[in-house]
């Protein structure tokens, strides 16, 4: 088994493992390519199925060509999509810096449904090696009845042995693609053949790294227009992969404190 | 993290750093990461003006404590993993916190590590924390260590003061059966021996840390092995079933015979399914794999899938060596479910054998294992256990207990079957040539034990004195062990503290069990008010064990006080006395509950002769428990 082969088998089995313990479950599909990767990954899992339903928070401020991606895959991939709506941002903790306010809104949007459909799982495809706070994640994340993240008092996690819910109201965040690295991803989808929208390729010397709402998301510099590019570019850079999402950069703690109060 | 580069196509080499708080953790590891170019741009500047901000010069450590409430109080919370890159190697660091509270945060960290670098501050020498460290990997199962001997500096680079500290450092390593690969006398803090030579101490000529990382060996393959499946689920999609799960280890080939669980039901592996990939005809350790079964049988989450020659060790007892890591002791007593790979067992801790104390690594007999203690423990289930023995750099015998919430409160890798009469390894139990079911034809009935619990006055003498009665009229073989008959003889020399009562429920659930295995059904009449020693008694007893919850509520019994012992009890003259001063936990899921609070004496009676009947003689347990 090459690395690869490892960590898509890791990625299955906490699936399935998630499939079988946490009822009802759903899916989180930001329709970037760490989601992509996740939904073809549960179809692995389930032999070419996805037994549960896929998520899409919607801000409303996402790229058009993210739509039109969303609602082609959703008839290929035979999916059961639920969408939710965010609120508008007056509603969000106006002591956050404005990026990471605006981001707030997806916090609140995915409460929303979690609560509406009462779910006791919620697959996302966060990494550990996006983010510093992101790096101290369990694969099973639980979160209390408010949603929070209690960095203090996370649950010990080895052996392959996972949190399950134990109070009403709360639930678990799954994070099949925690021990994935960004450049993982790439090789991946370009061994598997997945689709991706085409933001992630240059144009006019620039490209999107990652892909978060159209108004505080910029694309890096790059020439890189194919996967194998995009590959090797990755091999060689020092910047890091959301150097181009506002609310992680505007102040020191921003993002500790959107990922403490329920975001991604 | 982003702050680093990667490329490699091969898997990361996970290394846990270890050590006692202060010993230069987070330093080493900033130190590392900068000298060996494996830092992102600008992320040196950033940790600059982190450090100004907090009226430092340059703190190394503040890379990995990325969490705010780190670097405002300067400690590493949680473990923190990085990828790291060595020529064209790739790593993955795990900085593990040193603070005692946050064991679980570290176990979480190192559990999966092919080696672990213990960081020793070389002034200081081992303390707490070194030795709960390296216990740890111990017990987990990490057998690569490499030492580095921190802060040499302080010990003017002196060899002779350095080899001091190593000779203490082996010791205690020793006594845990580990051994260090190196020791690297090393200043995190200047670079020393870390990705470069010091010329502060031309006497050292073993390797810097670096080439001592280049040197851990790569995880051996476990395909080889004898076949481990355990099942994970199994899904009926369309017209087909699959037995999902991932391989532990071994092989798997289309056209095998397979043995599957406890049952021991064979089947052949008539596919290896997949989607978007090549057929498969065999697949190996670390797959996640779906097959389909020749017949369709149906196996249960956690059973294991063998081939026949090669089965694991089967017991319901088994020894472990436990990391305790609640912060309230362990007793005898506590019910717990062991989880092992995918199996899940309900399991009664039944014997402390010994406790580490960590002073100095010996180990002492002990009633408690203390708050995020070691020590080796039997546990015991209702129905065999299939494992593998622990064994270091294999997925086997890696047990973990979690409580009655689903928390995961302790390692428990398991060392073995226990022997069934503890603490005297001479005994050898006679098994009886009357089987159960030639007892059952001769008495037209099968044993069973009936538990009945409840408060003091609460009826349940009674109740069990007249159904022994009318079931004897019946003809059917029975008897009562009642509280104050056994505590009159049998267990006479115990008093009323929670230890003594843990002792008499286990006293009488023997005896039940030798009574049951006769044949006989047993009525046992005792208040048990604690959850965990029924489920002690449940385990000892096993199948056809049944609780049955006689209730009446405290007012009533109070009221009643047959015996003065609540007037007793409120005057002060005795203590511990259940529902005055010490509790009673009702049975949440009882087969049967009696209610005597109000109502006929009679009606109480013949609903439980009428479920002891219907339960003894139908052949099989008279109501499946949730």
């Amino acid at each position: 088994m090459d690395h690869l082969d490892q960590l898509e088998a890791q990625s299955v089995f906490i699936l399935r493992e998630a499939y079988r313990k946490l009822k009802p479950l759903a899916m989180l599909w930001s329709l970037g390519k760490d989601s992509n990767v996740m939904v073809w990954l549960a179809k692995k899992a389930f032999l070419g199925r996805v037994p549960f339903p896929v998520m899409h928070v919607d801000t409303g401020k996402k790229f058009p060509e993210m739509y039109q991606f969303r609602d082609d895959y959703t008839k290929k991939w035979n999916l059961d999509l639920l969408l939710g709506d965010c609120p508008p941002v007056e509603e969000m903790d106006p002591s956050l810096p404005p990026a990471a306010r605006s981001a707030a809104r997806k916090t609140a949007g995915l409460a929303a449904m979690i609560e509406k459909h009462k779910l006791q799982g919620v697959i996302a495809g966060i990494r550990r090696d996006e983010q510093g706070t992101r790096a101290k994640e369990r694969v099973f994340s639980p979160r209390g009845a408010s949603h929070k993240w209690d960095i203090r008092n996370q649950p010990p996690e080895f052996w392959d042995q996972y949190a399950t819910p134990h109070e009403e109201g709360m639930h678990i965040r799954v994070h099949p693609l925690l021990s994935w690295r960004e450049i993982d991803i790439w090789r991946y989808i370009e061994r598997e053949g997945i689709p991706l929208v085409d933001l992630y390729f240059a144009k006019n010397g620039k490209r999107y790294r990652s892909l978060g709402d159209a108004d505080i998301t910029s694309p890096v510099e790059s020439n890189a227009a194919t996967l194998a590019e995009v590959i090797a570019e990755l091999e060689t850079t020092k910047t890091s992969e959301r150097s181009g999402r506002a609310m992680d950069h505007e102040s020191e703690d921003a993002f500790e404190r959107l990922r403490v109060a329920g975001y991604l | 993290m982003s702050d680093t580069i990667s490329s490699s196509q091969d898997a990361a080499t996970p290394i846990v750093i270890v050590g006692h708080v202060d010993h230069g953790k987070s330093t080493l590891i900033g130190r590392l990461l900068h000298d060996t170019d494996n830092l992102q741009d600008g992320k040196v500047a950033q940790i600059i003006e982190s450090s100004k901000k907090r009226g430092l010069k340059i703190e190394w450590s503040f890379l990995l404590d990325s969490l705010q409430i780190e670097r405002d109080q300067g400690v590493t919370v949680d473990s923190t993993r990085i990828p790291f890159k060595l020529g064209s190697r790739e790593y993955v660091i795990v900085d593990a916190p040193g603070h005692r509270q946050f064991l679980r945060n570290m176990i979480t960290g190192a559990a999966d590590a092919e080696a672990a670098v213990l960081v020793v501050d070389a002034v200081e020498g081992a303390r707490e924390q070194t030795r709960r460290h390296a216990m740890l990997l111990h017990l987990i199962g990490i057998r690569h260590v490499i030492v580095l001997l921190n802060k040499v500096d302080l010990l003017e680079f002196d060899q002779a003061k350095i080899e001091a500290v190593e000779v203490s450092v082996n010791e205690l390593l020793g006594k845990l059966e580990l051994e260090a690969a190196y020791f690297v006398p090393a200043s995190a803090r200047d670079g020393d021996n870390i990705a470069s030579r010091s010329d502060r101490m031309p006497w050292y000529k073993g390797p810097t840390l670096t080439e001592a990382l280049a040197r851990v060996p790569t995880p051996a393959s476990r395909s080889e092995l004898a076949l481990r499946l355990p099942v994970q689920d199994v899904y009926r999609f369309g017209d087909k079933r699959y037995v999902a799960g991932r391989i532990e280890r071994g092989r798997v080939r289309v056209g095998d015979t397979v043995v599957i669980g406890t049952q021991k039901t064979p089947a052949r592996i008539a596919s290896i399914e997949g989607w978007h990939t090549a057929p498969h005809v065999s697949a190996s350790a670390g797959q996640s794999v779906a097959v389909t079964l020749e017949p369709d049988v149906i196996p249960d989450r956690g059973d294991l899938l063998h081939h026949v020659d090669t089965p694991p060790t089967q017991a319901s007892r088994v020894r472990t060596r436990l990391f305790w890591l609640r912060q309230e002791p362990l007793r005898v007593g506590e019910s717990f479910r062991l989880r092992l790979a995918t199996a899940e067992h309900a399991v009664t801790v039944t014997s402390i054998e010994s406790v580490v104390n960590l002073d100095d690594l010996t180990m002492y007999p002990g009633t408690e294992v203390p708050p995020e203690g070691f020590a080796e423990i039997t546990l015991a289930a209702a129905e065999n256990i299939q494992f593998d023995a622990f064994a270091p750099g294999t997925p086997d015998g890696r047990g973990v207990l979690v409580d009655l919430q689903q928390r995961i409160v302790g390692g428990a890798p398991l060392i073995g079957p226990a022997e069934i009469a503890v603490g005297d390894k001479a005994i050898h139990p006679s098994a009886s040539t009357v089987t159960t079911q030639d007892r059952q034809r001769v008495k037209g009935h099968k044993g069973s034990v009936f538990w009945l619990t409840g408060l003091s006055g609460a009826g349940k003498s009674t109740l069990a004195r007249a159904a022994e009665n009318a079931l004897f009229a019946a003809g059917v073989d029975v008897s009562v062990l009642d509280g104050d008959t056994l505590r009159a003889g049998l267990c006479r020399d115990l008093g009323f503290t929670e230890a003594e009562r843990t002792e008499n429920v286990r006293r009488a659930a023997e005896v039940a069990r030798i009574l049951r295995d006769s044949g006989q059904v047993v009525l046992v009449a005792l208040i048990s008010p604690l959850r965990s020693d029924r489920e002690l008694a449940r385990q000892i007893i096993g199948e056809g064990f049944e609780e049955v919850f006689v209730d009446a509520d405290l007012g009533t019994c109070e009221q009643r006080d047959p015996k003065g012992l609540y007037a007793a009890a409120r005057a002060g003259k005795i203590s511990g006395f259940t529902g005055i001063d010490a509790p009673y936990e009702a049975p949440q899921a009882p087969a049967l509950r009696v209610a005597t609070g109000n109502g006929s004496v009679e009606k109480a009676v013949s609903q439980l002769v009428s479920f002891v009947d219907g339960s003894v003689r139908s052949g099989g347990s008279a109501r499946v428990r949730s």
